[in-house]
């Protein structure tokens, strides 16, 4: 029997269940798009069927890290750019947990960037929510790796005179497996997109856009917004990568032009790190973390197994 | 020390197959009965570049590096640079045998490749002159010529181990039987031809050396070979670890791919990461999750790990690292040994940040010590740290294969049960109390995700019981008295384990103490110091953090000085000890090296009889650091 029950529990699911009876009002500035991906992600939960005890939300540094404080699971709210690697190793170890790793645009595309980049290529079976406000939030408004270019704040007093970083196609060239872009502004889209993120099996990234009205009072409220899967005016195959990278290469230009566009724009069911790594041989078929919870377990011994060769 | 001891060196390039050769010449010295013990001198380079091993051997136990040596196989440097270049890197295909010239003892033999080192060559580095002063034997043999003949140009070195057979009385049955066990019947039959084509040869030389090979009865019980890092690997597996996060960097790397390649057939994970930030962040994601787990890496590593340590530490999450030292600072000399990152490893990462570290002396220890490392890291939820170097990393010596027989331990220290969760204290709204006031030896139990009623907060800021972020300042100061307070009770479990050794006479005037891989070393010093009339004990420290201080008062107490002997420059386990015990500062002097060769037992024999003589140091790479106030 396994020693975590809670995994693949099958009963009804209250999205109240993840509101934390400790902190349920979160404590983001009024009007912050943070709210809306913690209301989304609470919606999104009944639809895939997961409870507070078999979900690990684990988060990076910012004031989108504070998504741990306001949403009930198991949770480890790390350092700052960090959460994909506590996240991904926490999967290869019980991969019944649902993991769920999220964290704001300067902890993923900057200080994290190289994790960002190692954990879509390797395609891990989970979810990355990145809250992309196009600023520095927690540090008091600093221009972030996807601020645009021009952007002036007290440590870019003249404004930026970088180019910002293009999230999506850096998903796709790196080798996430679905890569979605939604606003906070439309709770609906991203509650279906989270939980299609979700039920993925591979490296899901979402690029959240979230406005900060506090510290980025000139950047948009990414209204009005197109959902390019709605709209007649987009044709692309999103399990073509060339068509795929091409859209998306137009949708990071646009965000800069003041139009927002939102949708699905990747989606390949290649196998996900997990199988790969089981087929090489290289990962045990039973969770590891069973093991340890076993009673009965047998544990190899280096003297039985190792020390012939060097007698 | 005496004549029954063999050290043998084999010189060559790095790719010249030196590693392998040596390291089946020990086995076949340890099959024969003796003990051995090897020490590796080579560059950071692939191809190239002047490297030897030395092999010590003798009927008695052999624990350290001797005094120099005294039987030479050069097989020249197959991939040296451009002799063109030789004003700037100076005649690299020579080095095997010039590099070798000072350590060579009187009466000592050499073995030089006449297919690489001509005569005329041999004559310019003024080889014969030195051989008349030292009483060395010189026999040139074209060990190339031989092996070509029979097999690859390879296959020299064993044409070398021919020509040892016969000039030194060498039975190599041993040798030729573990030469059957590494290759197919062809490539081994070929070998054996250079063998005794090389035993041949050397029937020619007239003239035999004095020195003979040491010989002994078969051990009592079987025996293995390993390094300090196949007791650090197998420790853990032993420990029931299950899971490695790393990124390679010498000397760590060994543990990586000893682990790596015998996790699969444990049933654990091994994962090459894109950085050692995120390894050890990997690690501890694991051990959030229920797995014993461990990363490591070198100094420079190490560093990228600071943040994730202080993470574990202030989120009570197991981990165990393991941090290899090199020469530093920054990449400094990654081949050679030093041991210079005990405050890094002490002191890195931010806030009154606390860690256990364990600084084995020996190959034995290392198996234990990182065993004791996962019983601390999982029983109290402290990220500990065992610090190693280069030169125990690589050292191979022979242990009783029974002392490997343990038995395996898959506790996963202090976690809930489900049922456990069910009775366990939890917030009115469901939340588990992960981080609890009310303590048993200050450890409150954790849960891992997925199991039911067990969900709680980690986080790296400050915390309440639940672990939801909190700067009350009442909280503060009992969570962080409740991690801190660990350390009473881990030093009690440690007096426990004895991981301190003392050596030598329980009573005498003068102490030597030291720290990790140079313990045996100071052992055959403390030997010799007393067989030479001088009244000397010696205690190897292991225990960095919590600091072992009643029992280093109570050996300081016992002497009148005491020399502190370790391999860096700035005498960094002495301060640790004056920082712990700062009334004995005026006892305390340091004997340091850090040229990147680590200490012989004559030159600490020399430090100390220097030391108390009040004299300075002679010509040499030693520093003494007197008491202060002397
Ligand atoms: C190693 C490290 N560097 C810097 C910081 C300070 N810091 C905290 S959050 C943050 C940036 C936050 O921006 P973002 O990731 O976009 O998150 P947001 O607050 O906008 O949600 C910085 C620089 C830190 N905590 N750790
Ligand atoms: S500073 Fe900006 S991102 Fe942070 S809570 Fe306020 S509005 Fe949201
Ligand atoms: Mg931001």
């Amino acid at each position: 029997m396994s020693a975590f029950t809670a995994i693949g529990e099958d009963r009804e699911i209250d999205q109240n269940e993840f509101t934390p009876g400790i902190e349920p009002q979160a404590t983001w500035c009024p009007g912050c798009g943070d709210f809306s991906v913690l209301k989304a992600l609470k919606q999104a939960m009944p639809e895939v069927g997961r409870t507070p005890d078999e979900v690990l939300l684990c988060t990076g540094i910012g004031c989108s890290g504070k998504l741990n404080s306001y949403f009930e699971s198991y949770g480890f709210h790390t350092i700052h750019g960090r959460s994909l690697p506590v996240a991904r190793a926490a999967k290869l170890a019980n991969p019944g947990v649902e993991v769920i790793a999220a964290g704001g645009d300067g902890d993923g595309y900057g200080i994290g960037g190289n994790h960002f980049m190692h954990t879509a290529r390797e395609n891990h079976d989970m979810t990355y929510i990145v809250f992309n406000n196009e600023i520095f939030g927690l540090t008091k408004g600093q221009t972030s790796p996807t601020s645009p270019k021009g952007h002036k704040s007290k440590t870019q007093p003249s404004g930026s005179a970088k180019d910002p970083i293009r999230p999506l196609s850096l998903a796709l060239a790196s080798g996430a497996s679905y890569v979605a872009r939604t606003a906070a502004v439309n709770p609906n889209q991203a509650a279906d997109i989270l939980a299609e993120a979700i039920e993925h099996d591979g490296f899901a990234h979402v690029d959240f856009l979230t406005q900060c009205p506090t510290w980025n009072k000139d950047a948009r409220q990414y209204v009005p917004y197109v959902d390019v899967q709605q709209s007649d005016d987009f044709e692309f195959d999103v399990t073509d990568r060339q068509e795929a990278g091409e859209m998306m290469y137009e949708v990071e230009s646009k965000l800069y032009e003041g139009e927002v566009l939102t949708g699905r724009f990747y989606k390949n069911d290649r196998p996900s790190y997990g199988e790969e790594k089981r087929a090489t041989g290289e990962m045990p078929e039973e969770p590891l973390a069973e093991r340890y919870f076993d009673e009965d377990a047998q544990w190899e011994r280096a003297a039985d197994e190792l020390i012939e060769k060097h007698t | 020390m005496t004549d029954q001891e063999l050290i043998w060196r084999i010189a060559g390039g790095s790719g010249d197959g030196i590693d392998s050769t040596s390291r089946n010449f020990a086995k076949a010295l340890m099959r024969s009965g003796l003990d051995v013990f090897t020490h590796r001198h080579y560059p950071s380079r692939i191809r190239g570049g002047h490297t030897y091993v030395e092999v010590r051997a003798a009927s008695e136990e052999v624990r350290s590096r001797g005094d120099g040596y005294n039987v030479l196989l050069a097989l020249g440097d197959s991939f040296a640079r451009n002799p063109q270049e030789d004003a700037y890197y100076g005649k690299e295909e020579l080095k095997p045998l010039t590099e070798n010239f000072d350590d060579l003892r009187e009466g000592g033999v050499i073995i030089y490749d006449e297919g690489l080192i001509d005569e005329e060559q041999a004559e310019e580095v003024g080889l014969h002159e030195k051989a008349e002063e030292n009483g060395w034997y010189v026999y040139p043999v074209n060990l190339r010529a031989i092996a070509k003949e029979h097999g690859r140009e390879v296959m020299r070195n064993n044409a070398g181990i021919g020509v040892m057979s016969t000039l030194l009385d060498f039975d190599t049955s041993y040798y030729e039987e573990i030469i059957g066990e590494v290759f197919n019947e062809e490539i081994a039959e070929a070998n054996r031809t250079v063998i005794r084509d090389g035993a041949g040869t050397a029937e020619e030389f007239d003239e035999h050396p004095d020195l003979q090979m040491p010989t002994a009865e078969e051990h009592d019980e079987e025996q293995a070979l390993v390094s300090g890092s196949d007791a650090i690997a197998y420790g853990s597996l032993d420990a029931g670890c299950r899971f490695i996060s790393g990124y390679p960097m010498t000397p760590w790397t060994d543990v990586f791919t000893i682990m790596s390649q015998n996790l699969p057939k444990f049933g654990g994970i091994s994962e090459q990461v894109e950085d050692e930030i995120a390894a050890a962040s990997l690690a501890l994601g694991a051990s959030h999750a229920g797995v014993k787990a461990m990363s490591g890496s070198s100094g420079g590593g190490f560093a990228l790990m600071s943040e994730p340590l202080g993470l574990a530490e202030m989120t009570e999450t197991p981990v165990v690292l393991v941090e290899a030292m090199r020469a530093g600072p920054s990449t400094g000399m990654p081949t050679k040994p030093e041991q210079a990152d005990l405050e890094h490893v002490l002191y890195t990462s931010q806030g009154d940040s606390t860690r256990v570290v364990l600084a084995p002396g020996n190959h034995e220890e290392c198996y234990e010590q990182i065993r004791t490392a996962f019983e601390i890291a999982y029983d109290y939820q402290i990220p500990t740290v065992l610090i190693y170097d280069q030169k125990l990393q690589g050292e191979l010596r022979n242990i009783n294969v029974s002392f490997f027989d343990r038995e395996p331990d898959g506790d996963p220290g202090s976690v809930l049960t489900e049922d456990e969760i069910e009775e366990a204290a939890h917030h009115n709204s469901g939340k588990f109390q992960r981080f609890n006031y009310d303590r048993d030896k200050e450890v409150s139990p954790r849960t891992v995700p997925g199991q039911k009623g067990g969900r709680y907060l980690a986080t790296g800021n400050e915390h309440n019981e639940s672990g939801h972020i909190s700067e009350d300042p009442t909280n503060r100061v009992l969570q962080m008295d409740s991690r801190l307070g660990k350390f009473e009770y881990i030093r009690e479990e440690l007096d426990e384990k004895g991981n301190q050794t003392h050596y030598g006479p329980d009573e005498a005037q003068y102490g030597i103490m030291t720290w990790g891989s140079h313990q045996d070393t100071v052992f055959e010093a403390v030997d010799r110091l007393n067989e030479a009339g001088h009244s000397v004990k010696a205690l190897g420290v292991s225990d960095m953090m919590p600091y072992p201080a009643e029992e280093v008062t109570a050996f300081l107490e016992s002497v009148e000085e005491c020399l502190v002997v370790e391999m860096n420059a700035t005498g960094q386990f002495r301060g640790l000890t004056q920082k712990e015990l700062g009334r004995f500062g005026p006892k305390l002097s340091s004997l340091l090296k850090y040229n990147g060769n680590p200490f012989e037992p004559a030159e600490i024999v020399e430090g100390f009889e220097t030391s108390i003589n009040g004299e300075e140091l002679g010509d040499t790479t030693m520093k003494y650091v007197p008491a202060a106030g002397d």
